[in-house]
């Protein structure tokens, strides 16, 4: 085998022009696709990361129904004390389980005392949603920081307080209808201006879970969602398996299922975003294994013509069309695994050279997020065993031809 | 026992509807360690019938024996192994593998073919580079020798892994006069030497010569046999 691979070194290096423009090509081709899945996987991991440690959680569970008809903020789909407790239970007793936080989400009129608006609340524990959304202090982008927010206090979206021309400091009104029609009113101090951003819960207000209690009048733990915070998200799936399938087996009186639990992909249209974004590598990793094995069969049919002669001498002399066929193709796996692995180093400079250059780029209303591109080493290992693949199967059509080859037919070949 | 044994030899070549007879019946017998000539004018089938002593071509009928094995029913794998055990090439247009060196070139039988052990294939390289007068330039490439000193080269690839017999179509071709008689006088001495039997096809008055046994052919048929002393059989 030595033998065919140095055979297959000096016939490259014979035609040393052709070989580096192929190789080259190939380089091109992984340096594309290994920039553009650590760049579009940077950007990928940022926008999840923002949406799920500011906003979302990696999960949610909520009684069942509830995120069909999650537009209306339904009060009585609410999860019971009982069944908050069952949660609160098997989610302490997952070790996967960083933190969670109890949420009341509602709906209520938003008074600056001469104007009245809607507005949707998140009713959050201030030390379960930092510890579950820890991003979401992130988005204050007016007031106190720290603690999140007290009893009485209210963080509003910003363009409420814009539109309300309302500042950190000022007294409001909310006003709610509990899940009874009784309308309660209650004062808020302005904690601070939350910053907006898109997607389901990205132009809420905050206030205090218990100030929820009292506004609503609920004198029993009474829960809408429990946003669920894992240690590694690279778990989600399992941990959603593990908790799904124990609180789905929870049934209710009329054997209903009585929880519904979704991860952060069902929750967001934002995922759909990441989808595309794995459809487009997809479609670039396409196009790379295109160029691979165009180039590599162009350069193989070459190098077959061109040594016909030379095939049909070895031929004569008595080497096995078995060897002949791995001649070529050991060629082709070589031009294949030159150009990855050039196009591996060039690609993982690339990537070190942006990170050393601290290239910053604005998303939505967010400015200067840093692009951090990474690759995973699963990537690499996988881009360049297709490239070598692709060159091995776009070598063997001219590799078949050399060895089916008539040796009087290529002797005779001028 | 002969080395090369053909009885009602025939070959034919098929195009369409057309059917080419190459070869039209021969018979003849090569002694082992003999010098032996083909010769007739283009297209007479000397070098079909080199083509079918060396297992590149199946006969259409007839019994065909080389090294005492009937060849026509060897094709492919075992044609090629067949040839790489105890056949030998020598070709016009020399056909060294450009991007090896002499040694090499040499050596690539006992490699590629045979799978000598490296410390055996280097002394036999070296003895054929010896015995073929280019011990000095086993370094060098293709490229970088004369026309002569290819065909040098040749001729050891050819013997180097002891074949019974080497084949040879026009050696001397493609080579000027003086040194088309010092490839013939070494090839003469490997046969001497290594008790080979060479067997050619030619146009060249020269191998003619100096050949012991020549067959002439004409269309396909083996017109007559001679001898060095210049008998002649019709």
């Amino acid at each position: 085998m030595n033998n065919i691979v140095k055979l297959a070194f000096r016939n490259l290096k014979r035609y040393m022009r052709r070989t580096l423009l192929t190789s080259m090509l190939i380089t091109l081709g992984v340096v594309a696709v290994l920039l553009f899945i650590s760049v579009s996987g940077s950007f990928k991991g940022m926008m999840i990361g923002q949406i799920t440690d500011s906003m979302l959680g990696h999960m949610q569970i909520h009684a069942k129904g509830y995120l069909s008809s999650i537009e209306n903020l339904p009060l009585n789909r609410n999860l019971t004390a009982k069944q908050v407790d069952k949660a609160r239970q098997l989610l302490d007793e997952n070790k996967s389980v960083e933190a969670y936080s109890m949420r009341i989400k509602l709906g209520a009129m938003f008074s600056n005392f001469s104007e009245t608006t809607n507005v949707r609340l998140n009713a959050v524990d201030p030390q379960q949603e930092m510890a579950t959304v820890p991003g979401l202090v992130s988005r204050i982008i007016k007031g106190e920081k720290e603690g999140l927010l007290a009893r009485g206090e209210i963080l509003i979206p910003e363009l409420i307080a814009k539109g309300m021309n309302v500042n950190v400091g000022d007294t409001i009104v909310l006003v709610a209808t509990n899940r009874e029609g009784s309308v309660n009113g209650q004062p808020f101090v302005v904690r601070g201006l939350l910053e907006g951003i898109t997607g389901p819960g990205g132009r809420d207000g905050v206030i205090h879970l218990d100030d929820a209690r009292s506004l609503l009048r609920i004198e029993e733990t009474e829960i809408s969602e429990i946003a669920v915070r894992l240690k590694d998200m690279g778990r989600l799936d399992a941990v959603y398996e593990a908790v799904n399938g124990q609180l789905s087996a929870m049934k209710n009186k009329m054997d209903k299922p009585v929880f519904e639990v979704h991860t952060w992909r069902e929750l967001t249209p934002f995922f759909n975003i990441a989808r595309m974004i794995d459809v487009m590598t997809f479609f670039i990793k396409i196009m790379l294994v295109s160029i691979v094995l165009i180039s590599i069969m162009n350069v193989m049919i070459m190098a077959v013509y061109e040594r016909i002669n030379e095939i049909g001498t070895i031929a004569a002399i008595g080497t096995t069309p078995g060897k002949i066929l791995a001649l070529f193709i050991t060629e082709g796996f070589l031009l294949g695994l030159f150009g990855a692995l050039i196009g591996v180093i060039v690609s993982l400079a690339g990537i070190a050279g942006m990170n050393a250059a601290h290239i910053s780029f604005n998303f939505g209303r967010q400015e200067d997020l840093l692009l951090a591109p990474t690759i995973a080493a699963g990537d690499v290992v996988m881009v360049s065993v297709i490239v070598i693949v692709i060159a091995i199967l776009g070598s063997l059509q001219p590799a078949f031809k050399a060895s089916r080859m008539d040796p009087i037919a290529a002797l005779r070949h001028v | 026992m002969a080395i090369v044994e053909a009885k009602a030899l025939i070959k034919n070549y098929v195009a369409g509807d057309i059917t080419v007879q190459a070869i039209r019946g021969v018979d003849f017998v090569i002694e082992p360690g003999s010098f032996v000539s083909f010769v007739g004018p283009s297209g007479s089938g000397k070098s079909t019938l080199l083509n079918m002593i060396g297992c590149l071509d199946p006969p259409s009928s007839g019994f065909l024996a080389v090294a005492g094995q009937d060849v026509a029913t060897l094709h492919g794998k075992e044609a090629a192994h067949f040839r790489g055990e105890h056949i030998g090439f020598i070709f016009q247009d020399f056909n060294l593998i450009p991007v090896l060196t002499v040694f090499e070139n040499i050596e690539y039988p006992l490699l590629m073919v045979q799978n000598w052990p490296a410390g055996k294939r280097k002394a036999r390289v070296l003895e054929m580079l010896a015995a073929v007068g280019m011990q000095d330039q086993g370094d060098k490439y293709p490229g970088q020798i004369s026309g002569g000193q290819k065909q040098r080269v040749a001729v050891a690839r050819a013997l180097v892994a002891n074949p019974k017999l080497v084949l040879a179509d026009e050696p001397t071709a493609n080579l000027d006069r003086e040194t088309a008689m010092r490839i013939i006088a070494l090839m003469k001495q490997m046969r001497d030497e290594f008790g080979t039997t060479f067997v050619f096809s030619t146009h060249d008055p020269k191998v003619v010569k100096n050949a012991e046994t020549v067959f002439f052919l004409e269309d396909g048929m083996l017109q007559k046999e001679g001898n060095r002393k210049g008998e002649s059989h019709e």
